[in-house]
């Protein structure tokens, strides 16, 4: 009896990763939204942002159990998910505050804005799609299934944490609230001596970030190891929102527009992990197909004589 | 060109001064450590700091065992310059010639550095120092302490000492330090009390003195009691395995 079904299990494992290898690329196919957000409305003057339940009131059961799973991998996602991240970052280093911050995409201004309808390409966003795509791109990794245990917990997160947003309202704090691009635009040498004074004591002359043991603690901005072409932080304007409210850690909304877009451009004018819509090979191709119309990106741009989007391994 | 007697004086006297260094170039810094540097005011620095350098709690004195290289030189830099003040440390900073902190500051670094296990994921309470330490207090722009400081405080680089392996009267004297106390107005029956300038104010692009300027008495006592309270383990860690948030 046990013979037999270890030969039947032999025997069907091929076939279900044949299986598992055509869901892969069926969504795969369907990775090509990391496009911007909808701009949020500006906060009412003098209301405050969204307050999300406290950690305290997660309930004491099975629910609460997937919940706290959920903050976790949110928190430690290359330590406890590492079959899905592909860099050394994790979901909190771009959604600061367990994803609990306004202004730095919190959880609870995306979840009941899902699914989402873009006219653009008549498609509809499911929350779990979204979160793919970060996975994809922002950790440059393999998604997990829809039904997976990672994606059930950090769905069972963001679904807690939104507890009592109205549905389908867009709420102020989502996203990163862009600075408007400087008058005289952006300049990526200017950007250098901002990142030199500010950001270099924590990511890096080299933007690789540091880490403890195997632990990354300050995330890499650049290189190998940080979010990849595709990922929506590579867009100047995103970058520049998230920075400005965000960064230098524990002194957000020091830098002006200019410094914030000057030093946003600066990152983003360096190499990391290719666009894995990358097609062909040809770095023209996928800016015309993905980059072009997508903010204001420098992937296939030409910067001091070279070829931008050329990726790293 | 000729150089006139008191330009020649000045020169010879310089020339000398340049020659000093170099003879302390040999400086030895486990001698400074237990016998103090060549001038006396450089008092052997275990007298304070410990046989061991994992310093006195009572006293205040902190561990400097393990450090970084690089955070030791530059905090005796900063006692020199009154970027750190301190009566005790100030004169003993002052004393010790450039080449006798380079080469205490290497001794010290290679010493045993913390070490903390690392456990699951940890649940603070709200309001404790736990939470201050693991979630910090966004609302007031206070990161939680241990993305600077790393994961169980064991510090991250050459400018993020660890907060792991000192006393909790150490860490409370720095974040008094950096907040100063505001001037308390007289009451009916108190009398008026003077601010307190901060003493300390040499964190790079003051990353670390808002934070302590924002933090409550009662914060200051339990984030302190907090990281104290990890202790040192004596199990070897595996730096392969993760530290998780
Ligand atoms: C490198 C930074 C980065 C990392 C890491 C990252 N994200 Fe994102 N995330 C973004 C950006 C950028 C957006 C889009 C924001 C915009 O366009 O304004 C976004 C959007 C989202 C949204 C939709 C927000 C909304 O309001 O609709 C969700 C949900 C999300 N991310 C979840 C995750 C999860 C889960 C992880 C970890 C697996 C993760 N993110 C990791 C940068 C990141
Ligand atoms: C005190 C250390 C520190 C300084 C200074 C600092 N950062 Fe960060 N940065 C961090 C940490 C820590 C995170 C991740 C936050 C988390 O995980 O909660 C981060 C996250 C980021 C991210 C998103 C994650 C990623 O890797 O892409 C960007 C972009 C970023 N920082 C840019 C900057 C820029 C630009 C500056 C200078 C203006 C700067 N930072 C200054 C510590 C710092
Ligand atoms: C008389 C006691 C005493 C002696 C001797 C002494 N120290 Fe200190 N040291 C202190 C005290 C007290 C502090 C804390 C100062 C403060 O609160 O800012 C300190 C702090 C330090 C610090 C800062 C540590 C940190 O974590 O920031 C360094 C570095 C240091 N001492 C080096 C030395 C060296 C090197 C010697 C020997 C040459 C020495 N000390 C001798 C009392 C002493
Ligand atoms: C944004 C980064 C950052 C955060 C967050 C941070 N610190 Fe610091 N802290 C620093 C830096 C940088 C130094 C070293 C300053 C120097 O060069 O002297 C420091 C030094 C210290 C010291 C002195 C250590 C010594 O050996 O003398 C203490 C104590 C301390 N921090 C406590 C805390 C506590 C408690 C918290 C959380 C409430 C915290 N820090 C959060 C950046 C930070």
């Amino acid at each position: 009896m046990k013979m037999t079904l270890r030969l039947l299990s032999a025997a069907l494992l091929p076939l279900l990763a044949a299986h598992a290898l055509a869901a892969d690329s069926a969504r795969n196919a369907r990775l090509d939204d990391q496009t911007q957000l909808p701009k949020a409305p500006t906060r009412p003057v003098g209301q405050t942002y969204f307050q999300p339940p406290a950690e305290a009131d997660i309930p004491n059961n099975a629910f609460g159990e997937l919940v706290r799973r959920g903050q976790d991998l949110f928190m430690n996602t290359k330590a406890l998910a590492p079959q899905y991240v592909g860099n050394e970052m994790n979901c909190v280093n771009c959604h600061i505050d367990r994803g609990r911050k306004a202004n730095s995409a919190p959880l609870w201004a995306a979840y009941t804005m899902y699914p989402a309808y873009r006219k653009k390409n008549n498609k509809v966003n499911s929350f779990v799609e979204r979160m793919q795509g970060c996975f994809q791109f922002s950790m440059n990794g393999k998604p997990p299934a829809a039904d997976s245990e990672v994606m059930t917990a950090l769905t069972a997160y963001a679904y807690w944490m939104s507890t009592g947003v109205p549905i389908g309202k867009a709420q102020p704090g989502r996203g990163f609230d862009e600075p408007p691009p400087p008058k005289g635009g952006y300049d990526i040498a200017r950007g250098k001596a901002v990142y030199g004074k500010q950001c270099a004591l924590c990511h890096g002359d080299d933007g690789a970030g540091k880490k403890v043991g195997a632990t990354s603690v300050f995330p890499p901005l650049w290189g190998k190891d940080s979010y990849n072409w595709g990922a929506g932080m590579h867009r100047i304007n995103t970058a520049a929102g998230f920075i400005q409210h965000n960064m230098p850690l524990g002194r957000g909304r020091t830098l002006s527009d200019q410094e914030a877009w000057d030093v946003a451009a600066y990152v983003n004018s360096h190499e990391r992990p290719q666009d894995p819509r990358l097609v062909n090979g040809d770095i023209d191709e996928a800016r015309k197909r993905y980059h072009a119309d997508d903010g204001v990106n420098l992937y296939g741009v030409v910067v001091d004589g070279r070829k931008l989007g050329q990726g790293v391994q | 060109m000729s150089l006139s007697p008191t330009r020649s004086l000045a020169f010879c006297l310089s020339a000398s001064l340049l020659a000093l260094p170099l003879q302390v170039g040999a400086a030895d810094g486990e001698a400074i450590i237990q016998q103090g540097g060549a001038n006396p005011a450089a008092m052997p620095c275990m007298s304070c700091h410990g046989a061991d350098g994992k310093g006195m709690a009572a006293g205040g004195f902190p561990r400097l065992a393990g450090l970084p290289e690089a955070y030791i030189a530059k905090q005796l830099a900063d006692f020199k310059a009154g970027r750190r003040e301190n009566p005790l440390m100030q004169p003993i900073a002052q004393a010790l010639g450039d080449a006798e902190v380079a080469a205490v500051a290497k001794a010290y670094a290679a010493k045993p550095k913390v070490n903390v296990k690392a456990g699951p994921v940890e649940r603070p309470k709200e309001g404790s120092g736990a939470w201050l330490a693991l979630r910090g207090a966004w609302d007031r722009h206070i990161p939680e302490c241990t993305l600077c400081h790393g994961p169980s405080g064991v510090g991250v680089g050459d400018a993020f000492p660890p907060l792991a392996g000192q006393s909790a009267e150490y860490i409370e004297a720095q974040l008094r330090a950096w907040r100063g106390t505001p001037a308390q107005p007289a009451g009916k029956k108190t009398k008026a009390v003077a601010a307190v300038a901060p003493t300390r104010s040499n964190d790079p692009n003051g990353l670390m003195r808002h934070i302590a300027a924002d933090l409550s008495e009662a914060e200051i006592k339990a984030v302190a009691a907090y990281f104290a309270g990890l202790g040192e383990s004596t199990e070897p860690f595996d730096e392969s395995q993760h530290r998780l948030r």
